[in-house]
């Protein structure tokens, strides 16, 4: 294919909305946390457009989108080799490192959105430290098996637009496993421990749903009636959630929340990305307000299982990631993309989508479970005082031990 | 000389600075503060946790008078603060022993 400069110029617009979600998710993170902790979750999020960046230069890039292997990739990306020739299969109207480009924006922010379910308790260097090794060994193969051409999910056909598994079940599930070895924050769940600004989580929120537009509508790697398709659904689904968790919040609860609407929002974000681009008409709304409901109800479940996910990674995350990897089983429809399959849903369909879509959900639980509790058992164990901070740095609060910094010097001239 | 302190209901700041300016005093310090007398712990449920809320934001007011001032300051305070409702406040009155101005080295009431 030749280079289109509308699907181009797209592409680089949604490079840069892609990269923006990553602050946009620490300040979303950093309103939860209480006053005294707000840098370190800004820093861990932020830190992660360092290292992941130059760590996807170095070698990450090669390993998710390499080769022909459908495991795993190989190193004929590394140090930005040829970097201006497509990843095996793809046929691009882009400039290929633009792909290399708009790629790293999704694997920038997706170990950053674990440090929601861990905050409050863990170090900086060991996050750094977990943060790349995650990176390498977890988000590139998961990248591989789903995006790239040759990897062995694609090849079975799972359906996977934007990254539902390769990013928010494959973060959802790493958060849960990295909590089973950190343990909860002192204190939890006795003590209060609620937002100290929720104008930054909103702030933060909306900087996500703009973003959006970039992470699934960029993704149809063109600008053509995909894309415009992938930017409704992407929109309406945020909105169908947040009404479905305002809602249920309201009728359970008594008052709608801030906290609900953003988390709602979210959720459904969340959920539309599997399937932005092969759904359409009226199934956006229906994936949003069944995905806000369920949500709803995951986040109360750490208080029955006794985990402290802190910030609801594995109640938004990875619920909101498997419930619309299942859904576009369902609601998939070839008439929207030809290139995609029909869902249970839709006349010509039947179930063999949603039985490939369980496998894809399958797979990447297993694999990153089992491979992000060994790297985090590990550095727990390697690093000189383990992962997390100790008992009197949570109570003072670890900006100032940390990072010797203070997120709102108020008390100053 | 006494120092009056009294803790009150944010909103009713304004109120009592009025009503003690009214009697001629000579200034006063505000602190932002929270606390509980008996009506403390009420529960809340905020994102599916159950939180114990115990402190509640109060103004706490402190004012230098005359020695025999301090009763009548107290009464103005907690006429102007009242509302009926609990969690109005206290105030009270505390000796001083001793009193000075920065700026000009006066000493005892001179400094009041």
């Amino acid at each position: 294919m030749s280079i289109n400069a509308g699907d181009t110029a797209w592409v680089l617009a949604s490079a840069a909305l892609v990269m923006f979600m990553t602050p946009g998710l620490a300040f979303f993170y950093g309103g939860m946390v209480r006053a005294r902790n707000v840098l370190t979750m800004l820093m861990q999020n932020f830190f992660c457009l360092g290292l992941v960046s130059v760590l996807w230069a170095v070698v990450v890039y090669s390993v998710a989108f390499g080769g022909t292997n459908k495991w795993i990739g190989n190193f004929e990306y590394a140090w930005m080799g040829h970097f201006n020739t497509a990843p095996a299969g793809l046929s691009l109207s882009i400039p290929p490192s633009l792909y290399m480009a708009f790629q790293l924006m999704f694997a920038v922010i997706t170990p950053a959105l674990i440090t929601g379910a861990i905050a409050d308790r863990v170090r900086f260097g060991a996050w750094a430290w977990f943060a790349g090794i995650w990176a390498i060994l977890v988000y590139a193969p998961v990248a591989h098996w789903v995006f790239a051409p040759s990897g062995w999910l694609f090849q079975r056909g799972a359906l996977d637009f934007a990254g539902g598994t390769v990013v928010h079940i494959n973060a959802g599930i790493a958060a849960l496993a990295v909590v089973l070895v950190i343990g909860r924050r002192r204190g939890w769940p006795h003590s209060p421990m609620p937002p100290h600004s929720l104008p930054l989580t909103l702030l933060g929120t909306g900087i996500l749903w703009f973003g959006w537009f970039g992470f699934n509508a960029g993704s149809a790697l063109g600008a053509n009636g995909i894309a415009v398709q992938a930017l409704v659904n992407t929109h309406m689904a945020a909105a169908a959630a947040m009404l479905g968790w305002v809602v249920v919040e309201m009728l359970h609860g008594g008052r709608a929340t801030i906290l609900g609407a953003a988390s709602g929002a979210v959720a459904g974000l969340v959920a539309i990305t599997p399937c932005a681009g092969y759904v359409g008409g009226m199934s956006p709304l229906a994936i949003g307000a069944i995905t806000g409901v369920i949500c709803y109800g995951a986040v109360n479940l750490k208080f029955k299982l006794h985990l402290d996910d802190a910030l609801d990674v594995v109640g938004v995350h990875l619920v909101g990631g498997i419930v619309g990897s299942l859904l576009l089983g369902f609601f998939a429809d070839k008439a929207v993309n030809p290139a995609g399959r029909n869902g249970v849903l839709v006349h010509g369909g039947g179930f063999a989508l949603l039985g490939d879509q369980l496998v894809a959900v399958g797979a990447t639980l297993v694999y990153s479970f089992v491979v992000t509790f060994a790297i985090a058992w590990v550095l727990h164990k390697v690093l000189p005082g383990g992962l997390r901070v100790d008992e009197e740095a949570e109570d003072v609060g670890l900006d100032l031990r940390e990072h010797a910094e203070v997120g709102y010097a108020f008390a100053e001239r | 000389m006494k120092l009056v302190v009294a803790i009150v209901k944010p909103f009713k700041l304004d109120d009592v600075k009025a009503a003690v300016q009214e009697l001629g005093v000579h200034g006063m310090t505000v602190n932002e503060v929270q606390g509980f007398g008996r009506q403390r712990g009420h529960t809340e449920v905020y994102r599916g946790a159950e939180y114990t809320i115990d402190f509640v934001p109060k103004v706490k007011i402190e004012i230098l008078v005359d020695d025999d001032d301090g009763p009548r300051v107290a009464e103005k305070i907690a006429g102007a603060a009242r509302t009926g409702k609990i969690g109005d406040g206290k105030v009270w009155i505390l000796p001083v022993e001793g009193l000075i101005r920065i700026r000009t080295g006066e000493a005892g009431s001179d400094a009041l």
